[in-house]
């Protein structure tokens, strides 16, 4: 299956050109850029880990650091999701205006779901990432120990 | 304000501009509640006069002197026409009215109608009166606590960002078991909407209890998010006959498991605002469905603007509201739709005449409702969408999903694929609104669902001139104008 977390999932993944293009209207924005990552799509792991901290004051010009960072987070996390977000500060949003899924495992099992029948026909449903059969860092076909690389090689 | 006739207090009739509602000089204070009204005045009387019988009828007067007044300090309750225009050539007015804040009772929506459109509008003297638009000023605003999560709060429950969001209103609206009625909740789902909808007349009926109702919908919406990895929803429709209905139905809600509600507009304010604590304590997304509206927001010259219903509801507390599609099916004038937006999204609304605006309205942080767009819309609008409406709304597809010639779930995909097409295009600083076809067709190209979609809707329009239009707009717009 493919995850359709972010905001342009339906569409083919977006070449690198399309998705400097997409920085540059954030910039432009005045938003901050983060590259986070994990290997827990469930839908409600709000907290992905951050490959570093955010970007913040960089002008549109500056989108080529951008993508360099990108770049670097995909190589550094290989079989993981790697989405970029924006964030907008100003007052009445301070909260994310973009989510990119920028990078996927090649292979997505999905999510298993479970039933619990519990009383006078009710359902109690949860959803299990297949993934998670696995500890943490060694899912999508990773034998590490630990959660991938930070951007300087060092363990996360 | 003695007149040579009559004194103040002399029993019998005295004109109400004379009483003290007329007063031209008056300056608002910052704590006033502010009201424009379009009067029209029965032939004779005295725009002046109707006026301040307005303002008098809606705060303190009966239609003789009251020796009573004298027992309080009765300037002080007494609202104050301060000023009259004459709309064009027409017969009509717009007379502006303060009320002094203690008119009415925190956080009350229905004592503020009560006053503002109590008994004022069957008044004989008037041959029709729209109350237009209405200032709340922030001291009364704070007795309120507004959208139980707000555009923001929202956007990150669902973990949706930077799109509009979509759904789809179930159909055949009446008639489907339970069953069927779930299927079109999971096909539309798992395709690529992020919410289904209960229709405003689906309560609970001999062909589906609501109780079944609800124990399918949750089943497919479970299903469609685990075969898509994200947050889904359906209006649950918790509309019932009475109020321990609507917390029965919504107790269930909450029970099996579902994110969001609806209620219609027709159970009333004090309801809807019940519903709305009951939602916040509960941490359920709200819909607010404006079943009836029309039959009072509709004509310009009599009942109740709806960026006033719409005001209302934003303080009473509604996450989603319907609020027009400019280009669907049903009455939408888009400069006056975009009024509507903006009062249901915006932190400041600045007066503006083109978009109907009356009055600068802070909305001391009260948080912003999602307005929905529902009602003949399919995926070949989408920029004409995004352009009028925005990235904040709920765009809602029922027969331009389900519709689809391909069925369902392919409906829902040409939807999706469609409005992340158009915003692709939009932040690559592309003119959409103009190039909005040509983008479709190209993301058509990867999209068959997309481009049969396109195909099957590419006539459809509903081109009819507005009934209602701000006074700004020198004819009827229509969206071709």
């Amino acid at each position: 299956m493919r995850i359709t977390q972010g905001t342009f999932s339906f569409l083919p993944d977006l070449t690198d050109e399309q998705l400097e293009a997409q920085m540059r209207y954030a910039l432009r924005n005045g938003w901050a850029i983060m590259v986070e990552h994990t290997d827990d799509p469930h839908p409600r792991n709000a907290f992905w880990d951050m490959w570093d901290q955010p970007f913040f004051d960089l002008a549109e010009d500056d989108s080529e650091e951008v993508m360099d960072h990108i770049r670097q987070a995909r190589e550094g996390l290989p079989e993981r999701y790697v989405k970029v977000v924006c964030y907008d500060a100003s007052l009445g949003r301070q909260s994310s205006m973009l989510s990119i899924i920028v990078q996927r495992p090649s292979d997505e099992p999905g999510f298993r779901l479970e039933r619990r029948e519990t009383h006078d026909r009710t359902i109690d449903y949860q959803l299990h990432p297949y993934a998670q059969e696995d500890p943490a860092g060694r899912r999508y076909g990773q034998t590490g120990s630990h959660n991938g690389a930070g951007p300087d090689g060092s363990p996360l | 304000m003695a007149t040579d006739q009559k004194d103040r207090w002399d029993a019998g009739v005295t004109p109400y501009a004379e009483m003290g509602y007329w007063d031209a000089d008056y300056e608002p204070k910052d704590t006033d509640v502010l009201a424009a009204f379009r009067i029209t005045p029965q032939p004779g009387v005295d725009p002046i006069e109707a006026a301040a019988a307005v303002a008098g009828e809606s705060s303190t007067a009966t239609w003789t002197v009251v020796w009573t007044d004298r027992l309080t300090p009765h300037e002080h309750y007494q609202a104050k026409a301060y000023s009259v225009e004459q709309v064009g050539e027409t017969d009509q007015y717009i007379a502006k009215i303060a009320y002094d804040i203690d008119l009415f009772e925190e956080g009350s929506i229905p004592n503020m109608t009560s006053s503002i459109i109590g008994n004022v509008f069957g008044f004989k003297a008037l041959k029709a009166l729209r109350l237009e638009d209405m200032r709340i000023p922030p001291h009364y605003l704070k007795t309120f606590q507004g959208p139980p999560h707000g555009i923001v709060m929202e956007r990150e429950y669902l973990d949706k960002f930077g799109r509009p969001l979509l759904g789809a209103t179930t159909k055949p609206k009446l008639g489907l078991s339970a069953k069927n009625y779930g299927r079109v909740v999971y096909e539309a789902l798992r395709g690529g909407l992020d919410f289904t909808k209960d229709d405003e007349n689906i309560n609970s009926q001999p062909f589906m209890r609501w109780r079944d109702r609800y124990i399918h919908a949750m089943e497919a919406v479970n299903r469609a998010s685990a075969v898509t990895g994200e947050v889904k929803g359906h209006y649950l429709n918790v509309t019932a006959p009475d109020m321990e209905g609507m917390y029965e139905r919504a107790e269930f809600a909450k029970e099996v498991g579902s994110i969001i509600i609806m209620q219609d507009l027709t159970v009333g304010y004090a309801a809807m605002q019940s519903m709305s604590k009951w939602a916040r304590a509960n941490g359920m997304i709200l819909h607010l469905h404006r079943a009836g509206h029309a039959t009072y927001t509709r004509q310009k010259n009599h009942g109740v603007n709806f960026r006033v219903i719409a005001k209302w509801c934003r303080m009473l507390g509604v996450d989603h509201i319907h609020a027009g599609t400019v280009v669907g099916k049903l009455e939408g004038d888009p400069n006056a739709t975009k009024g509507y937006y903006d009062v249901c999204r915006e932190r400041y609304n600045p007066a503006n005449p083109e978009t109907g605006i009356y009055f600068d309205q802070d909305w001391a942080s009260l948080p912003g409702m999602f307005p929905v767009a529902s009602g003949g819309i399919h995926a070949g609008q989408m920029h004409q969408l995004l352009h009028y409406l925005g990235e904040d709304t709920v765009l809602q597809f029922g027969g331009g999903t389900i519709g689809h010639p391909m069925g369902i779930a392919a409906g829902a995909t040409a939807n999706r694929v469609a409005v992340e097409a158009i915003i692709q295009a939009r932040n690559e600083g592309r003119d959409y609104f103009e190039e909005g076809p040509d983008i479709l067709k190209q993301a058509g190209k990867r999209s068959k669902e997309l481009s049969s979609a396109l195909e099957v809707w590419k006539d459809v329009t509903f081109e009819f001139e507005s009934t209602d239009t701000p006074d700004s707009t020198p004819t009827p717009t229509t969206t071709s104008a």
